[in-house]
């Protein structure tokens, strides 16, 4: 037996895999762009829809490449992910604990069922003439709009997380000495690090989506506000563009939760 | 297997519990101890007193649901009794310690960390992380995983993980360990290798070791002495000593035979009529 042998592997060549996945992810990405040129090219032709044609692909990337040498895209997004940072903080600063306590203490969970899934069924945007009045910034009517879309998957992720952990990791954590404090960061929060941060990951999927429509009253920044003012100027190159970004983010924000994801994941698929 | 104990105290003949002076195991006194989980099902333990000396193997032995796991429960001071008292070195249990350290039938690790922080969580959580860099290898050469302190704890066979729990369990030097079946997920081979490691360790250190079972062989392979369970409600049937030299004690000869025999009679006397049956 080979020492090689010894060392545990997901696929017997992962180098193989990995290429493969590229070489596929790339064959998406293409198949995406004929969509959207196929798309383009029906729009031009048709004579409704023809002063739509620089929603294709050739005008939108052009003025993309633009707005990425002038630097607007960073003045664009900084805005939005603002917002959305800050929802996300306060729907984890909130959520995390009060999914702790529902998830630890029977009583309240009972207590809070009910109403925390009449409340989650309610679509987030529709608080927002409510945000709107409370709210003397538009800043702060967005953050709040997220944050009630990006609280629910991370309160209700935090409370599964803790139901499913081992009774007996608290008794050992218990005989050993462990104070309230260890409990918590020592024993609770690792074992449902992972449940938390796939908690989080939803929210900002809510959370990016709920941000256009939240950014299309009032403000005068952020993405949904660039969608808004490229519909009304005609800007469709632009419209085009900003869609593009927006979907390059949330891409990337999404990846990197996924890494998180897997760097905290303490479970191991060959166990 | 190699298992080298620190050798605090002379291991002494098998039989004869560490004398107390030599010791660093508690004197345990259970004194009228009484549980009631539900009222409608009546007691689950009635009365039940006894005491294990300092450095003294005892085991209790009973059917399935008669109660072992709720009386150490209550000795380890993870739960109170309805009435009744535990007494360490005659003071009152009140609260889960240290001093006394509980093993489970799944070691519990856990699995985000390596095997040298779980065995180092005692020392985290009482404020000695100064002992940790000397005392964890220790421990870990003691239940002979020195070469594993750095791996998962999920990477271990079952019988490992429940070496490391061990070793959990002895860092903060306990006085006395309670064992609630700690083996019985083990196969025989593994079983008889971690019984007679953790006789020996418990012998080398001195400590007070109480093990739960329903294991006959078990209870002669490990204890000084067998207290016997009656089922419905719980209670001391039986109080019998084991006289056998530890190595007698692998099994396969004549003493260890008759001792085996001896005890599984009155194992299945009393387990065979229920205390509260006609
Ligand atoms: N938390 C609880 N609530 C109510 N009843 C319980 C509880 N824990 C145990 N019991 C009951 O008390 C009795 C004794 O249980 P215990 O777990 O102490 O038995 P045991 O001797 O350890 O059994 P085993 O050998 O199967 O582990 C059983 O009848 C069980 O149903
Ligand atoms: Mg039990």
């Amino acid at each position: 037996m080979s020492a090689a042998a010894d060392i545990p592997q997901r696929s017997p060549m992962p180098g193989l895999g990995r290429a493969r996945g590229a070489v596929n992810a790339l064959l998406g990405i293409g198949l995406l762009l004929v969509l959207w040129w196929i798309g383009g090219e029906m729009i031009a032709r048709n004579d409704d829809l023809f002063a739509f044609a620089s929603f294709a692909p050739a005008p939108t990337l052009s003025r993309l490449a633009e707005l990425v040498a002038s630097g607007a895209v960073i003045d664009m997004s900084l805005p939005s992910l603002y917002r959305v940072g800050m929802g996300l903080a306060l729907a984890a600063a909130i959520g995390v604990p009060v999914g702790i306590a529902i998830g630890r203490i029977a009583i309240l969970r009972e207590i809070t069922n009910v109403p925390f899934q009449f409340l989650r069924m309610i679509s987030p945007l529709s608080w927002m003439p409510i945000a709107v009045m409370a709210y003397d910034t538009w800043d702060g009517a967005i953050i709040f709009l997220i944050f009630v879309a990006a609280v629910w998957p991370i309160l209700f992720a935090t409370a599964a997380g803790l139901r499913r952990i081992d009774p007996a990791w608290l008794k050992v954590a218990r005989n050993l000495g462990a104070n309230p404090f260890h409990m918590l960061f020592v024993v609770i929060l690792p074992a449902i690090s992972v449940d938390i941060l796939t908690g989080i990951r939803l929210a900002l999927g809510v959370a990016w989506v709920v941000l256009v429509p939240a950014e299309y009253l009032g403000v005068t920044s952020g993405l949904g506000y660039a969608i808004n003012d490229a519909r009304d100027t005609l800007d469709y190159a632009s419209l085009g563009a900003t869609v593009v970004i927006i979907g390059v983010i949330g891409f990337f924000l999404d990846f990197t939760l996924m890494m998180a994801i897997k760097k905290f994941n303490w479970v191991r698929s060959d166990a | 297997m190699k298992v080298e104990p620190i050798n605090r105290t002379d291991t002494g003949p098998g039989n004869a519990p560490a004398p107390s002076a030599r010791s660093n195991g508690a004197h345990v006194a259970v004194r009228g101890l009484t549980h009631t989980y539900r009222r409608s099902d009546g007691p689950v333990l009635s009365d039940i007193s006894f005491s294990v000396e300092p450095g003294e193997i005892v085991a209790l032995l009973g059917r399935s649901g008669c109660g072992k796991s709720t009386l150490l429960h209550m000795v380890s001071g993870l739960s109170m009794p309805s009435s009744g008292e535990v007494l360490m070195n005659g003071n009152s249990v009140r609260a889960p310690s240290p001093r006394w350290v509980m093993m489970f039938q799944a070691p519990s690790l856990y699995p985000w960390m390596s095997v040298a922080q779980n065995a180092a969580l005692g020392l985290r959580f009482t404020q000695r992380r100064y002992e940790i860099a000397t005392r964890v290898p220790e421990v870990l050469d003691l239940v002979d995983l020195g070469g594993f302190a750095d791996r998962n704890a999920q990477e271990l066979s079952g019988g490992q993980q429940q070496r490391v729990a061990l070793a959990r369990s002895l860092a903060p030097k306990p006085e006395v360990l309670l064992l609630d079946e700690p083996f019985s997920a083990l196969d025989a081979f593994t079983r008889r290798n971690l019984q007679q490691d953790v006789r020996k360790i418990a012998r080398g250190l001195g400590l007070t070791l109480m093990i739960v079972t329903h294991d006959v062989g078990e209870a002669v392979r490990m204890a000084d002495r067998v207290l016997v369970l009656d089922a419905n409600p719980g209670r001391i049937a039986s109080d019998i000593p084991i006289s056998l030299s530890d190595a007698d004690r692998n099994g396969g000869n004549d003493a260890f035979q008759r001792e085996h025999t001896r005890l599984m009679q009155t194992y299945s006397d009393i387990a065979q009529v229920p205390g509260t049956q006609a």
